[in-house]
């Protein structure tokens, strides 16, 4: 048998494709708050409780409408988004004018009064929500047992993210969007509603997170403080990629969960800080984060 | 029925007039009151398997007990600790300075409850403890002011980990939440897979809190070659690993070392079947443990007692008839005398049946070993456990010697 620094080879290829795994998760995430910044120029604190909140809601669909995990996947989003929506349409539509600070409070503070009330109404430990049968098992790889889930997770990310940043970046609406950002009066000049595209936009972003969370619920168990775990996570994802670059947050959310999972087998202890040691060295040495432009 | 506002300020003058009412004839006869704080997480992870559920069971034990009967009252206060030692104590202090507070019950998370002992030594309260596991509690943090009701991480790793060793899990990997209470929890297990005949091939102590997946060290779980994953973990953690276990095919027996009925609850049979688990106290015990969880589901509805919450109404219960004895003023003067109280008299009820309180403060009774039962076998909602083993009372905990309490050495 083959050994890498010690460790036999099946470990470590097992290790790096759980890693794989989970950054597909820190990249789903990290791309929906990539796109709101980039776009709005708001932190959205709120981003993990809307991921459990899209968790949540494909449970319910389930226990409450009988509705399963495929329709659950499209319809989740959806409804998480059209709260989005609102929230940015009687909230947090009045602080664009306002330094970011006032953003990250407003949503920080809405993450919280989130999560407590799904606290107060399901309880902490969670509801069990089922692999869907088709995607129940596990593959041999030979060097571990996949999970034929968690294959699925991998794949459904990827092809969710290229396609945002296809839009964002190949499509004309994409450039309306960017033009919007970079010079909002001009664009309105050329009559686009430039309001309303932001209004979408942040929905997009949200309804991103929602799926990350329907992907989540049978992995981890459906609870009000899912999303807390993943954030902080997730905002050092966003800061090494670079605020607002899409193509950035993709390949760091993949590459971190990586880095997390190699760490795991050397130093375990380390696997939930390390992260943020990355950061702090990418802050150093290129403060503009690996993909951020210089302003 | 439509309430106008009429009727709701009529309302609400009538209750006022009914509290003012006894008041006024409570200055002319001077009924005594006790006060029982329930200090608990309410909203944080132990909630489901302490929090609301324990201020209910205290309420429970008031209203069977019949305190109204008695010639005193007593008044229930509940507080939230948020799981963090510097909030409990600054609670419990209120409540004693302030407040009047005799007796606090309940508080899981070990690092409030340590820290709540000292509190309830300094100010010569009551303090009965059901909801934390560390067993420094009757140990080298024991005091004179303490009762620790229901369970420890001894009587955890001698029943759960002796038994799979018998069972022919001879060979352990821990994956273990890396703070003192995971490393307790590893330290005490070791020590009897070991005593028993039983191997550590390895463990692994993760980053705590913070760590979601598990699947990571499940996989060097299996590659060690053990038999037995050993969970020194709780709460959704213990959740997350059962459940990923189940995701990648682990076959490895899994040795829950702390796992609560609300735990398998949220599970599932299905992810769950077939794990071992240590409780002690089950729901579905015996006819009486059926009656009183009776009673309890019918105030909390949905829902089936932990062995936390049947230790609040246990204890809560011991300490009315220990107060009633002693009677009531010389109970809320002196904490030391009342705790010494209930020591010196058997306890009795529907949740632990027949027990005593060691001169430690270690509450004696049965521990039992569970296995979670598999979906065909289960009749229903709550229908979890079936029965592999018990420990009787008098082996059950740690042998009051081996603890290094000072109470114990005189």
């Amino acid at each position: 048998m083959i050994t890498i620094f010690g460790i036999p080879g099946p470990l470590l290829f097992g290790q790096l494709l759980l890693g794989l795994i989970n950054g597909a998760f820190y990249a789903m995430l990290s791309l929906g708050l990539a796109v709101i910044f980039g776009m709005l120029n708001i932190i959205n604190f709120a981003h993990g409780a809307l991921f459990m909140m899209g968790a949540f809601a494909s449970w319910m669909l389930l226990n409450y409408v009988g509705i399963g995990y495929f329709p659950a996947l499209i319809l989740a989003p959806l409804l998480v988004g059209i709260f989005g929506i609102i929230l940015e349409k009687t909230i947090i539509s009045r602080l664009y004018k306002l330094d970011h600070l006032y953003g990250l409070l407003l949503t920080f503070g809405l993450a919280l009064v989130i999560e407590g009330l799904f606290r107060n109404a399901y309880g902490s430990s969670g509801m069990p929500y089922r692999i869907p049968n088709i995607l129940q098992g596990a593959t041999n790889l030979g060097f571990m047992y996949m999970p034929n889930y968690r294959g699925w997770v991998v794949v459904a990310a990827l092809v969710v993210c290229l396609a945002t940043w296809a839009i964002i970046e190949k499509t004309s609406l994409g450039a309306t969007l960017r033009a919007a950002t970079e010079n909002a009066p001009l664009v309105q000049a050329f009559g686009v509603d430039v309001p309303r595209l932001i209004t979408l936009t942040y929905g997009g972003g949200v309804a991103l997170a929602a799926f990350a969370g329907v992907l989540a619920a049978p992995i981890y168990s459906v609870n009000p403080n899912m999303g807390t775990n993943f954030i902080n996570t997730v905002f050092a994802v966003v800061v090494i990629g670079g605020m607002g670059s899409i193509m950035g947050s993709i390949i760091t959310g993949f590459g971190l969960g990586v880095v997390e999972g190699l760490t795991k087998v050397f130093y375990p202890q380390a696997s939930a800080t390390v992260v943020f040691v990355v950061m702090v060295i990418v802050l150093l040495v290129r403060p503009r984060g690996l993909f951020g432009k210089a302003a | 029925m439509k309430i106008s506002r009429r009727a709701v300020t009529l309302g609400s003058l009538a209750s006022a007039a009914a509290t003012i009412a006894p008041m006024a004839s409570g200055r002319a006869q001077a009924v005594p009151t006790l006060k029982i704080g329930c200090l608990t997480d309410m909203s944080g992870p132990y909630k489901d398997l302490a929090g609301p559920g324990a201020v209910a069971a205290v309420h429970q034990a008031l209203e069977e007990y019949g305190v109204s009967s008695k010639g005193f009252k007593v008044e229930v206060l509940a507080a939230d600790h948020l799981n963090k030692p510097d909030v409990g104590t600054t609670i419990a202090r209120e409540w004693f300075d302030r407040d009047g507070v005799d007796l606090i019950v309940e508080v899981a998370n070990s690092g409030v409850a340590l820290a709540v002992a000292n509190v309830a030594k300094e100010k010569n309260k009551v303090y009965l403890n059901s909801g934390a596991a560390t067993s420094d509690l009757t140990g080298t943090g024991c005091n004179a002011n303490t009762i620790h009701w229901v369970y420890d991480t001894y009587m955890l790793a001698q029943s759960t980990g002796a038994a799979m060793v018998k069972a022919g899990g001879d060979s352990w990997f821990f994956i273990t939440a890396d703070y003192a209470f995971g490393k307790a929890l590893q330290r005490d297990t070791t020590e009897f897979v070991t005593g028993a005949g039983g191997k550590v091939l390895g463990g692994v102590a993760y980053a705590f809190p913070g760590t979601t997946d598990f699947s990571s060290y499940l996989i060097q779980a299996q590659a060690s070659g053990a038999k037995v994953i050993g969970m020194a973990n709780a709460g959704t953690d213990t959740i997350n690993t059962i459940k990923q276990a189940k995701e990648f095919g682990i076959k490895m027996q899994l040795a829950g070392l702390l796992l609560f009925l609300s735990d398998i609850h949220s599970l599932g049979l299905d992810v769950a079947q077939g794990i071992v688990l240590t409780d002690s106290f089950y729901w579905d015990m015996n006819d009486r443990t059926r009656a009183f969880s009776d009673r309890f589901t019918a105030k909390v509805k949905g829902v089936r007692p932990t062995m936390v919450q049947a230790g609040v109404y246990s204890s809560t219960l011991h300490y009315l008839k220990a107060a009633s004895a002693m009677g009531i003023e010389q109970a809320k003067k002196d904490g030391a005398a009342t705790v010494a109280r209930l020591k010196a008299m058997p306890t009795d009820d529907d949740c632990f049946g027949k027990g005593s309180i060691r001169v430690d403060g270690r509450k004696i009774h049965p521990s039992y070993l569970w296995e979670v039962k598999k979906p065909s076998e289960s009749k229903g909602p709550w229908d979890y456990y079936k029965p592999v083993a018990s420990t009787p009372a008098d082996q059950a905990f740690r042998p009051l010697d081996k603890g290094g309490c000072s109470l114990a050495k005189v």
